[in-house]
């Protein structure tokens, strides 16, 4: 997928005037918000483990080499295979040598942000196979050849009407009268049509939520099911994961897991953990007989030793963006690539460069949500502010900005999407439960009251859209 | 397959120069070996019949359905009533695991039952687990020779007999009990740990259940 994080700024501003988007910004991250306070609350070591689970990381991080060939050298062990690739392009060809040698035309796929970040689809596409998506968000993006505006929800941006109207024309097979306006009806109509390409594929792509170093296993943590049978029904199981997903042991496993399901959908643990080792042993009745793990570095490795090593603890959970303001009021897409939010504005730029991804660490109120949130406690804010001194030592800011306007220049000088980070921000506040004493400690309200009289360059236009907004709320 | 190697040198080796590390850890090889426990929540730290106590609420809250019954005879007469009770069809699917076989299927003849890894047609499966994790009300099942993986997501309906001793109170619990097993370092291809049937949000944040994998995860809780 091209980026158009370049693009941030008007990707941001069609989102505000999104009507349909902002309907579903207005309430879905609250939900993910309340569901994972609940589970965090009912927990009463949660921030113990939070602690445990930053160190953890950390340990990982400072051994990596160790734990990699641990890993490696198990799966070998168990008659698995390792790819080690340091690009994207490397892991797309060693996925579709894989698919090549087992004579591969339909792959079946789970969820995973890596195989995004690859763009493996595409590329298989290109090279005459059909790749399917069965997560059920995806899948419907898939067919509406949209990407993820989610890290777990990745079609939260679409009402079930929208989904309808993408089943009436993937399915031509559906009866014009069959009614489809309740999501039960939707659910089971993928699930029989995915049921039939989960029989037919030849190989089944999944990512990994971890890798454990002691046993050679890959982790998936799902609710659908999917990823499962994406697994054990094609001949070959393909794995696709970035480095930094290792941790040394099953029990570290189990510490990961707490952390993980609570920060992502609130869940005490998601409907289906997996750890898949090897492929089927000699008298298994069913389960792959080839297993690849494609173990993608891509710009990884490199952030080791600087500012932005922490980074690398993240296990993706999506908690930072839905409790960021910015996020909250312009959802995925902006973003322009793969990961949004606050976890998208420091990778972003590390994966794509600063020059493509420079206005995502700059679009941020640096309210401190998200380091708040996040269970691995990535200090991502302080990295943000470490990407703006990068791209303003690389001369690429734009001239308002090195004139040194302030942190939240940029931010504040669009009113609309200020207030509507603004009110995001109260209501995750307020959804936590914490005192507006620190909302009023935010740099948030002093950078607007600093640059309130500037002039405002989105036009007349755009304001007045902005007030009939305002009059509807 | 293509040659990785150069790939997985240069990998390697940046990490290495990144670390200022040359052959990898002590610490790292010792946390490998002894694979300490983290901190483990107070939750289910508990006597053995609150264990069970707390895995019943944790499984019923996450839309399992668990049933107690006093011994393994009792199994065909509750799967029967269960099936019938929905108006399924008194047909499933068995894993052909010998910690089943002593569950006397003939006294419920209306009940037919095939033993073997699930076929699309198959409605709903009976399987063991391996344990219970009182922590999360999750079901903990190995594949294996006598107990195919796909009895556990391609049926409608799936039960699961698990004996009150299977109960543990977390997952480092299990993972003691697979690591007692005996089979030094080596883990079963797969390793499913079950908790409630298959949902989704995907649809506007609405959850559903049945999404790919079964519509009910049954329990019966048997003693032993
Ligand atoms: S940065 Fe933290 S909160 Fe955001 S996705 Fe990663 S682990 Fe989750």
């Amino acid at each position: 997928m091209e980026p158009t994080t370049h693009a941030f700024p008007e990707n941001a501003r069609k989102a505000l005037s999104d009507e349909r988007l902002q309907k579903v910004l207005a309430i879905a991250p609250a939900g993910f918000v309340n569901r994972r306070k609940q589970a965090a609350d009912r927990l009463p070591e949660f921030e113990a483990l939070r602690d445990q689970g930053r160190d953890l990381k950390n340990h990982v991080l400072a051994n990596l080499d160790t734990y990699l060939e641990a890993f490696e050298s198990k799966v070998t062990e168990q008659g698995g295979h390792v790819h080690w690739c340091r690009t994207d392009q490397e892991a797309r060809d060693a996925i579709l040598g894989i698919c090549r040698a087992a004579n591969a035309k339909t792959v079946t796929k789970g969820k995973s942000m890596v195989s995004e970040e690859i763009g493996i689809n595409d590329y298989l596409e290109a090279n005459g196979l059909t790749p399917i998506e069965t997560d059920l968000g995806e899948y419907i993006i898939q067919l509406r050849h949209e990407p993820p505006s989610h890290i777990i929800a990745p079609a939260f941006h679409l009402s079930k009407k929208d989904v309808e109207g993408t089943f009436r024309q993937a399915h031509t097979d559906l009866p014009p009268d069959r009614v489809l306006d309740d999501p039960k009806v939707l659910i089971a109509e993928a699930r029989t049509v995915l049921r039939r390409k989960f029989q037919q594929a030849d190989v089944g792509i999944t990512g990994a939520n971890l890798m454990i170093a002691e046993t050679g296993s890959t982790v998936i943590v799902t609710n659908e099911g999917n990823g499962d049978l994406t697994q054990i029904l094609p001949r070959v199981h393909v794995v696709i994961a970035s480095i930094e997903k290792i941790v040394p042991t099953l029990e570290d496993a189990a510490l990961v897991l707490r952390l993980l399901a609570r920060s992502a959908t609130g869940q005490e643990a998601s409907a289906y953990t997996t750890f898949s080792t090897g492929p089927r042993r000699p008298g298994d009745l069913d389960g792959p007989e080839e297993f690849h793990v494609v173990l993608l570095d891509n710009g990884r490795s490199a952030l080791l030793g600087t500012e932005f090593q922490e980074v690398l603890r993240c296990i993706r959970c999506g908690a930072c963006m839905n409790h960021c303001p910015v996020y909250g009021a312009v959802g995925g897409h902006a973003y322009g690539w793969v990961y949004p939010g606050p976890i998208g504005s420091v990778i972003q730029p590390a994966l794509l460069g600063v020059k493509e991804a420079g206005h995502l660490p700059n679009a941020s109120t640096f309210c401190g949500r998200c380091e708040a949130v996040c269970p691995m406690r990535i200090p991502l804010p302080k990295m943000m502010r470490h990407w703006r001194e990068k791209e303003f030592e690389e001369g690429l800011q734009p001239a308002a900005m090195r004139k040194g306007l302030g942190l939240w220049a940029w931010f504040a000088r669009r009113p609309a999407l200020y207030h509507a980070a603004t009110r995001m921000a109260i209501r995750a506040l307020g959804a936590l439960g914490r005192g507006k004493g620190r909302f009023a400690a935010l740099p948030l309200a002093q950078g607007w009251t600093k640059h309130r009289d500037m002039p405002a360059p989105e036009g007349k236009t755009f304001q007045q859209m902005w007030a009939e907004q305002k009059g509807k709320r | 397959m293509a040659d990785t190697s150069s790939a997985r040198a240069q990998i390697l080796g940046g990490i290495r120069k990144a670390l200022g590390s040359v052959e990898g850890s002590e610490d790292a090889r010792k946390r490998l070996a002894v694979h300490p426990r983290n901190l483990v929540p107070a939750r289910a730290q508990l006597q053995h019949a609150d264990q069970v106590e707390l895995f019943t609420r944790m499984a019923t809250e996450v839309a399992a359905t668990v049933e107690r019954l006093p011994g393994l005879s009792d199994v065909p007469r509750a799967v029967a009533e269960y099936l019938a009770g929905l108006n399924l069809p008194a047909e499933i699917r068995v894993a052909p695991d010998a910690d089943l076989d002593a569950i006397p299927w003939d006294q419920r003849p209306t009940l037919t039952v095939s033993k073997g890894r699930a076929r699309d047609s198959d409605g709903a499966s009976v399987t063991g687990a391996f344990a219970g994790v009182a922590e999360t009300g999750s079901l903990m099942l190995l594949s294996g020779t006598e107990r195919p993986t796909t009895l556990n997501f391609l049926p409608d309906t799936h039960i699961v007999v698990l004996k009150r001793s299977q109960v543990v109170g977390t997952m480092e619990d299990a993972w003691d009990r697979l690591r007692g097993l005996g089979v030094a370092g080596t883990m079963p291809r797969t390793v499913n740990f079950i908790t409630g049937p298959s949902r989704t949000g995907d649809i506007e944040m609405r959850i559903e259940l049945g999404a790919h994998g079964p519509r009910r995860l049954h329990i019966l809780l048997v003693e032993d």
